[in-house]
């Protein structure tokens, strides 16, 4: 399946993976609002240290610790797309899913909300939005037909 | 000393209604002209850092950002401009040389623009190059006076040529003063472009060796990054004697800026400045430089051109003829507006003559001499767009040199703090963080996009004139006009004024 890769030689660390992040997945899609009148969290995160920084999101791995770990069924594999996503009707924000990632991809909500936060690969438009608003093609989509198995 | 007399060059304004505090500005800025505040809850400036390279401008998600020049006014004067003011200032609090970068910024007539070119009407026929061939290869090298065929139908005794497939080059510009991801994106670019890349006086990083039929090896006064593999790695070798933006002094590059890598490839300690000696210390006469060119030739079997750069100084046509005599294949010739990674600023606004007129002025000089064809004439600093190269050509260069162009190609917004190593946009620093700025693949496609852009420009303006080969337009400055130049400049272009 097509996932997004990090390329840590041409990351610039400057987030704006996190901007566009928060916009996509907004309700009013505009970033200004996102900001200032939603409580959205970004599902991707930059990692930073000294000269070295990537952006980490959902691997949507084989074998998904994070959906086994589920106690409510909350987060799921689609057979078809191989995508994890999850029902944030269904989170009860127990977190179980954050302690099993290996990957430490999924987040708690910054607005203090019980549900988690992880990358859906935008899965309703073509390209993430990461991916297409990153400035220095740091990040890349694409299918390596290699499967991350957990 | 307890005050500083300077204020800032800029103001940096925020639309706060627009500012989401995402902080990509802050992290962006390597002067740390913006910060966060997190008692105030919002985005602040540090004007004074600000050197307005307009990178958080262009990385701004949301356009909150605009740079301005600070406002604060001097009482008019002249004489005493806010610039000079400030240049005493800032030498009053250091006791040091005003440094710069970039070519020359001062007001002073660019000749270029007021030559204008010519076009067919009537009677004689316009070319259109979208529906017909048109030439623009383009080959550099000492030419035979006389062309003769041995039996396989080839030239005897040709000398060694570099074939490019437009009359442009990259002009120098060293691993050190430039990123090794900045080097990268033109020695490949011209690679796919069919054109020459210029290493500077650096040497040349292994990473580049793949590119050598590309490459146009340098040797300087410091002699950086020279030896035997290196002459032979490129296609033709360049002894740099100037530079237009610093003529009679040599190259800069301050210890901060050699790191491991630029250590490892000039071949010097790291951390050391590489200061260049102001002349070949083997150099001392036309002569002397014969000695060198011939023996670089030996070095490379007689199989490269060797070429020879100097900067436009006053007696540069007399510099020009001794060089075609002394042996070179290639002159170049830096105009007093050529670009520098650091340079003194009273020399770089001071120092030398237009490339314009130093032009037409040797190559008016070899053709008296009868050596015109002994070399070919390539010109630099500064070609700022297609037409530029065509009045070069026009009045007489057989290529040019770009070198700014395509550094602003890849990012460059002409701040002019080049030799301070805090390049935002990644390509005159060494430090990685901001290397790592300039993807070379993104880098190569907009060098070789602007390049290809200005090819097809150069075509569209033969074909205006009903020329169908670069070549009929050398020298054949008949298609050329000047406005707005008085009787001497005329003359010196060798040009007709308009409507003559």
């Amino acid at each position: 399946m097509k996932k997004v890769y990090a390329r840590e030689e041409y990351c610039l660390g400057c987030k704006l993976c996190e901007v566009y992040c928060v916009t996509n997945h907004s309700q009013s899609k505009d970033i200004i609002k996102a900001y200032k009148l939603e409580e959205v969290t970004s599902r991707i995160i930059v990692e930073t240290k000294g000269a070295v920084s990537f952006a980490l999101q959902c691997r949507h791995c084989e074998g998904s610790p994070c959906v086994k770990a589920c106690i409510t069924g909350a987060m799921q594999k689609d057979e078809e797309t191989g995508i994890v996503d999850y029902d944030e009707d269904k989170c009860v924000g127990c977190w179980t899913c954050i302690m099993a990632c290996p990957f430490g991809a999924v987040k708690r909500d910054e607005f203090g909300n019980k549900v988690i936060s992880k990358c859906d690969l935008c899965a309703e438009e073509g390209e993430p939005a990461c991916v297409e608003n990153c400035p220095n093609a740091a990040l890349i989509f694409e299918d390596r037909e290699v499967e991350e198995v957990c | 000393m307890s005050l500083n007399y300077n204020n800032p060059e800029f103001v940096i304004e925020r639309d706060q209604d627009k500012c989401i505090e995402c902080r990509v500005c802050a992290r962006q800025c390597a002067n740390e002209a913006h910060f966060y505040d997190e008692d105030l809850e919002r985005m602040r400036e540090e004007d004074i850092n600000c050197v307005n390279c307009h990178r958080c401008v262009t990385l701004c998600p949301t356009n909150a950002l605009v740079i301005k020049e600070y406002p604060l006014e001097y009482k008019k004067n002249s004489n005493w401009t806010g610039g000079m003011i400030s240049n005493i200032q800032k030498q009053a609090n250091t006791g040091g040389i005003l440094l710069t970068g970039m070519g020359n910024p001062t007001d002073k007539k660019i000749y270029w623009d007021h030559i204008l070119l010519n076009a067919s009407q009537v009677t004689n026929p316009s070319i259109d190059p979208l529906r017909e061939p048109m030439e623009l290869k383009t080959i550099l090298g000492r030419k035979p006076d006389k062309v003769e065929f041995d039996e396989e139908g080839k030239v005897k005794d040709l000398p060694p040529q570099l074939e490019l497939e437009t009359p442009i080059m990259f002009g120098a510009m060293s691993f050190g003063s430039i990123s090794i991801n900045a080097c990268k994106s033109l020695a490949q670019a011209a690679n796919e472009m069919g054109m020459m890349y210029n290493t500077g006086e650096g040497g040349l990083h292994e990473d580049l060796y793949p590119y050598k039929d590309r490459t146009i090896v340098q040797v300087a006064s410091g002699r950086f990054g020279v030896h035997q593999e290196y002459l032979n790695a490129g296609a033709a070798i360049e002894i740099k004697i100037g530079q237009g933006a610093k003529p009679g002094i040599g190259g800069h590059l301050p210890g901060e800026k050699v790191g491991e890598e630029v250590s490892k490839t000039r071949m010097i300690p790291k951390g050391t400045d590489a200061i260049s000696p102001a002349p070949h210390h083997d150099i001392y006469s036309i002569e002397d430089l014969r000695q060198l060119i011939y023996a670089l030739k030996e070095a490379t079997n007689y199989e490269k051109p060797v070429s020879v750069k100097i900067a436009a100084v006053h007696n540069v046509a007399a510099i020009a003829s001794g060089i075609a005599s002394a042996g070179a294949d290639i002159i170049a010739i830096d105009g007093y507006r050529g670009g520098t990674g650091a340079a003194p600023t009273m020399i770089r606004d001071n120092v030398g003559i237009p490339i314009e007129l130093a032009l037409a002025a040797v190559d008016s000089r070899l053709r008296e001499q009868s050596l015109r064809n002994k070399v070919s004439l390539v010109v630099s600093g500064s070609i700022r767009n297609s037409a530029d190269i065509v009045k070069a050509v026009a009045l007489g260069a057989d290529a040019v040199y770009v070198a700014s162009a395509a550094l602003i190609a890849l990012g460059c917004h002409m701040c002019q703090k080049c030799y301070t190593g805090k390049c935002n946009w990644g390509i005159a620093t060494q430090n990685p963080e901001l290397v790592k700025r300039l993807n070379p693949e993104i880098g190569v496609e907009r060098v070789k996009n602007l390049i290809e852009g200005w090819s097809h420009e150069i075509k569209e303006i033969l074909g205006g004139m009903g020329i169908n080969a670069l070549e009929s337009l050398r020298g054949n400055r008949l298609m050329l006009r000047g406005i707005d130049l008085t009787e001497k400049e005329l003359e010196i272009l060798g040009i007709k004024h308009a409507g003559e």
